[in-house]
């Protein structure tokens, strides 16, 4: 029973991971880019909220108000001062660029914030530590089900966004096609911009989330990075819905590995990361080596 | 099919190539005399110097080494603080079974070479930000492992107490040899590997992977080249770093800031370019003895000025030197001299590569 609970935990904060990852998948699915100041953007909003709350008592969910529309705004600006003129510099240039930025980042909130750690928790009154009962053994958090259902609606509401909104369909087209989509009056860079503001406003929600669910300091920014990567390379990178699988895989093996030892949690995560990539080598040889004996027996 | 046969093209214009001028030859024997000159250094600096040199050649090595994967081979890795941490690691597991602590620093830098076999069959089939992001995975994953042993103590760390056997003055001096001996034969070989067909094949494959595996350039087995030879470099100067530190925390060498210096170092000073590498080494030594008691604010520095650079001068200082005057310092490259009095080509530092480089077919 204490393994199927543990499992229960590790589904829930495979939400918070797929909540993180979305971002990053929807960035690497639409501009190929892979912004490495993600996790420090994440935490940078934390902070806001943080700020917001302690300091003016304003409620981390109307917080969320003020940080969201703002995590917009610097996701345009984030693509048009430095991700577009990156790209121009082939595939390597963001890697370098959104490196600098993360250090940039994480150093300033550092320099802001010192080095305690902190959390939302205190501001959201009992939903922190609330949970429904289901068993004995098994109990959910209404906060990590919160997470969870925000992630899945999420994840669905891209979707769909994607699929029949007018910008949707303008940013599926320059994801294929960049410069023919100017040929059909679509300005591929307003796309882009606006692309990178909405992953800053998920960016911004998986924030609120880590505040609130957990700990943070100024240096959080690297393995939340880490996990959404992992999460999304679980997935597939770009599939949506696939990062929601990408983050319960990663979850569960976590919160296993934790049962099992107590390094074992990041342990497992990583584990779990590399035996998908592996897997994924196996399938690509193996499938290589049918079509080759098909090929010769046509 | 050289690049000979292109003077074929242009009618009446033979072009030669070249890789050694009179300025090339010049600079490398100048090199080669401050590296002479160097090998003295603990016979007339002072402890200080010596100590600081020391360090100065192992910001060289990382900044090579980096420049090796990254700017030649195009494999860029935020993930190479894996081989640092894991070349002072196995040093302090070689002394501690008994190995002589000196062989125990190259031997370990040899295991880390080893291990990075392995894992470069995962990682070289990740592209881009993919590989970026996955060897920083790999260096979270060694950090936790080598905390799981308990002559390490978690994150308490260990001492290579074995070095204690020597005086404080001649530890000092071994250390600066090997560093200066280890900076000189990794310099050796980057400079030789580049100049040699495997040089060609990884520029090839920078440049276009696609196009150098349609022309026969083995890419996968070329690209495990320099991966293993950056694990290998890393790990030297991880090792050498605990020889100058004497103290092991897992969380110091496992540090992403080791990756953020070679970064900064490899974009300042010059991405692909060898000199470019050697430049930003000395540059960040430089910053480093002048703004390093900065704290938070001398890494917010570093890291602005990387992105800085990666936006507006993404070739670095050398780069930019380079373009203007066409100096070309170490001859690892070609150029094409139009035999009709013209000069050379103004971004010919890789105008000819030759194609032939890999061989057969490629595989995987």
């Amino acid at each position: 029973m204490i393994w199927l609970n543990q499992i229960v935990q590790g589904v829930l904060l495979g939400g918070y991971y797929a909540l993180i990852a979305c971002g990053l998948s929807f960035m690497f699915g639409v501009m190929r880019v892979i912004n490495l100041a993600h996790g420090s953007l994440a935490v940078l909003a934390a902070y806001v909220l943080w700020l917001l709350a302690d300091r003016y008592e304003i409620s981390p969910f109307l917080g969320l108000g003020l940080v969201l529309p703002a995590m917009a705004a610097l996701g345009w600006v984030l693509q048009r001062a430095v991700l577009e003129r990156s790209a121009r510099g082939g595939l390597l240039v963001p890697i370098l660029s959104t490196f600098g930025l993360a250090i940039v980042i994480d150093n300033l909130l550092f320099e802001q914030f010192g080095a305690d750690t902190r959390s939302l928790a205190p501001y959201i009154d009992t939903l922190s530590y609330d949970s429904w009962t289901i068993t004995d053994d098994i109990y959910v958090g209404e906060l990590a089900a919160l997470i969870f259902a925000t992630a899945v609606v999420l994840l669905g509401g891209l979707q769909l966004f994607l699929s029949f909104t007018p910008l949707g369909r303008a940013i599926r087209a320059t994801a294929e096609d960049p410069d023919t989509v100017g040929l059909v009056g679509i300005d591929a860079r307003t796309v882009n911009a606006a692309a990178t503001a909405i992953a800053m406003v998920t960016v911004g929600l998986a924030g609120g989330a880590l505040a609130m669910r957990a700990t943070f300091d100024p240096y959080a920014g690297a393995p939340q990075l880490i996990f959404a990567f992992e999460a999304a390379v679980i997935g597939g990178a770009g599939s949506l819905w696939g990062t929601l699988l990408g983050g319960i895989v990663l979850g569960v093996a976590q919160t296993i590995g934790a049962q099992i030892s107590p390094q074992g949690f990041l342990i497992a995560g990583h584990a779990v990361f590399l035996a998908v990539l592996f897997a994924r080598l196996w399938r690509g040889r193996i499938a290589d080596w049918v079509r080759i004996r098909r090929g010769r027996i046509a | 099919m050289g690049p000979h046969s292109t003077g074929t093209h242009r009618m009446r214009t033979a072009i030669t190539v070249e890789r050694w001028t009179p300025l090339s030859i010049a600079s490398v024997a100048l090199a080669v005399a401050v590296l002479i000159g160097l090998a003295f250094g603990p016979l007339v600096l002072g402890a200080n110097a010596v100590d600081e040199l020391t360090t100065l050649f192992i910001y060289v090595i990382l900044a090579v080494m980096w420049n090796a994967l990254a700017g030649y081979g195009g494999l860029v890795s935020v993930g190479q603080q894996a081989f640092f941490g894991l070349g002072a690691y196995a040093a302090v597991r070689l002394a501690d079974f008994g190995v002589g602590v000196y062989p125990a620093l190259v031997l370990g830098a040899l295991l880390v070479g080893l291990v990075s076999l392995p894992i470069s069959a995962f990682m070289l089939r990740l592209k881009a930000g993919e590989f970026a992001i996955g060897m920083w995975v790999v260096a979270e994953l060694a950090h936790l492992l080598v905390n799981l042993d308990s002559l390490v103590q978690g994150e308490t760390g260990t001492s290579l107490i074995a070095l204690n056997a020597y005086a404080a003055e001649t530890r000092h001096a071994l250390t600066y040899w090997v560093a200066l001996g280890a900076m000189t034969a990794l310099l050796g070989t980057v400079f030789a590997l580049l100049r040699s067909r495997v040089g060609a094949a990884i520029q090839a494959i920078r440049d276009n992977e696609e196009a150098a595996d349609a022309v026969g350039v083995r890419v996968l087995r070329t690209k495990r080249i320099v991966f293993v030879l950056a694990a290998f470099g890393a790990g030297m100067a991880g090792a050498l770093w605990l020889a100058t530190a004497i103290s092991f925390q897992p969380k110091t060498y496992f540090s992403v800031q080791w990756t953020a210096y070679m970064i900064f170092m490899v974009l300042v000073g010059g991405l692909g370019t060898f000199e470019g590498a050697i430049l930003g080494a000395v540059i960040f030594f430089a910053i480093e003895a002048w703004f390093g008691s900065a704290g938070v604010w001398y890494l917010v520095g570093l890291g602005a000025t990387a992105l800085v650079f990666a936006l507006f001068l993404p070739r670095g200082l050398w780069g930019v030197l380079e373009s203007r005057t066409g100096w070309r310092l170490l001859p690892v490259g070609y150029r094409l001299r139009f035999s009709d009095g013209g000069s050379p080509l103004p971004h010919g530092r890789t105008a000819s590569v030759p194609v032939h480089a890999g061989g057969s077919t490629s595989q995987g």
